[in-house]
């Protein structure tokens, strides 16, 4: 108690209790943030896959007023996809398969050339987890695909959700970013996410058509099925989307998978 | 109620005689992100009047051990990790509010108010008194928030808390929704009517000029 006490009675500006000041507090305050970070994480990571279901139904247009997400979530069918050879991968358990963690690890990613990169993502995992709408007859009628890709500031997460024919669009989103708010952040603009409906990803020739751009053509012109209007003020993050797109739909992303969907619509894959 | 008077002055002063937005003019950048929606408003508010409230009780307990030349940089540490704590929290229990929060509850580090408060009041008086305190300011930086947002959600989006009050044209009402009001300039100028009401009320408040622009006379004609 003897040291507590000389610690208290030293004067306020000597070199040594500022010392000593300075570290107890650093070290009380570290405590406090890091319990309180991990005491909080398993809460915080329930919230984070509720809202990634939220995300999902809400791009697809499947909410159900009254339901909750989880309950909603039900008509929503998981699969790991290999994306090389575009086929269901069994063995995998599509609910807790984690895209983001696998791309990190050696065992479980491609490294893309830099050709191959235009979404800036430098490595992307081996599979990718897609979720399936049936309908009564068990025919797919939604086919919902997440992408990923770098804007201006951030990697942004998003899913984009397309109809049984896997060309038309029914809604794109994303669920993660650090765009500037304002800005790049009006990705999450209800008007222009409502841009993306209906329009369509593959041309005649089943080349990737669909552009993010300035100046879109209007309603009505034939081009317009595959041309967005860029956000104003965010040409970085709207090209990043362009890219992002372009990549996922391309040959390294899930153009393999969706070809072998066409073929077989009824679950698509083998 | 049995509270002392200093504690009645701390806790009810700053709620309009002495508000930190409307007469010290701190805070004023979260005021106008933040205020478009009544739940982003409290929720804020709610941040904001705990980490005030914490900060100036611990800095206040610590007030008389902290050095002079590391004064600040202990003041801002302690705020900074209630803030980690508070947005902690609030992911953990108000993701989807949090998550369109986004930096401003970050960004009360830097709000005026927390430590304007630390530095004004708490280094000078006793842990429980700084608490109060620190509970008065912010419920006064609340009351112009939520006063705001209330404007700002009722008129702009038709709404309270997302529940839809004076039916939109768009669902076949009759309310034409006033879109400015949901653009953060419409915040300044509700702020500013605040301040010019509430001065007119309380001509205490008003400032004396700095400078007093002369007359024009004796200058001839230049």
């Amino acid at each position: 108690m003897s040291l507590v006490r000389q610690f208290l009675d030293m004067p306020n500006d000597s070199k040594q209790k500022t010392f000593i000041v300075a570290l107890l507090l650093c070290l009380v305050c570290s405590v406090a943030v890091s319990a309180a970070a991990v005491a909080l994480k398993p809460v915080q990571d329930t919230n984070k896959l509720l809202d990634k279901k939220r995300n999902i139904l809400q791009i697809a247009g499947l909410e159900q007023p009254g339901k909750s997400v989880e309950e909603a979530f039900q008509q929503v069918e998981a699969k790991v996809v290999d994306l090389q050879t575009g086929d269901y991968v069994d063995g995998v358990n599509a609910d807790t398969f984690d895209a983001r963690a696998a791309s990190v690890d050696p065992k479980q990613n491609v490294v893309l050339t830099k050709e191959q990169d235009i979404a800036s993502i430098k490595r992307r995992a081996k599979y990718a987890t897609v979720y399936l709408v049936k309908d009564a007859q068990g025919k797919v009628e939604k086919l919902i695909l997440p992408i990923h890709g770098y804007g201006l500031w951030s990697t942004l997460y998003g899913f984009l959700a397309l109809k049984g024919d896997a060309n038309t669009v029914v809604g794109m989103g994303f669920y993660e970013h650090a765009e500037t708010p304002g800005l790049g952040g009006e990705v999450d603009n209800p008007a222009w996410k409502d841009l993306w409906k209906d329009k369509q990803v593959f041309n005649a020739n089943g080349e990737v058509a669909l552009r993010v751009m300035k100046g879109a053509a209007p309603a009505g012109d034939p081009k317009a099925v595959h041309e967005i209007d860029a956000l104003s003020g965010a040409t970085l993050t709207s090209r990043g989307v362009d890219n992002l797109v372009h990549f996922w739909m391309g040959e390294n992303g899930f153009a393999p998978y969706l070809q072998k969907f066409r073929t077989n619509p009824q679950g698509g894959g083998v | 109620m049995s509270l002392s008077p200093e504690a009645r002055k701390v806790l009810t002063e700053p709620l309009i005689g002495n508000n930190p937005i409307t007469l010290q003019i701190l805070g004023i950048c979260s005021a106008l992100a933040v205020t478009s929606s009544m739940k982003t408003a409290l929720l804020m508010a709610v941040g904001l009047t705990t980490v005030t409230a914490f900060s100036n009780a611990f800095i206040s307990a610590v007030r008389n051990h902290t050095p002079g030349s590391i004064r600040i940089i202990v003041q801002m540490t302690i705020i900074a990790s209630l803030v980690i704590v508070v947005d902690q929290l609030m992911k953990a229990y108000a993701f989807s509010t949090a998550k369109q929060l986004s930096v401003f509850v970050g960004l009360i580090i830097t709000n005026c108010i927390v430590m304007g408060r630390a530095e004004a009041y708490a280094m000078q008086n006793p842990p429980g008194i700084s608490f109060l305190d620190g509970i008065g300011n912010g419920l006064g930086y609340s009351i112009i928030l939520v006063g705001v947002a209330f404007v700002r959600e009722l008129f702009g989006a038709g709404s309270l808390f997302g529940y839809e009050l004076l039916t939109l044209t768009k669902h076949g009402g009759w309310y034409t929704p006033n879109s400015l009001l949901l653009l953060p300039p419409s915040a300044f100028f509700l702020i500013g009517l605040l301040i010019w009401i509430i001065r007119t009320k309380y001509p205490a408040q008003q400032e004396v000029h700095d400078f007093k622009i002369h007359e024009k006379h004796g200058l001839g004609n230049r």
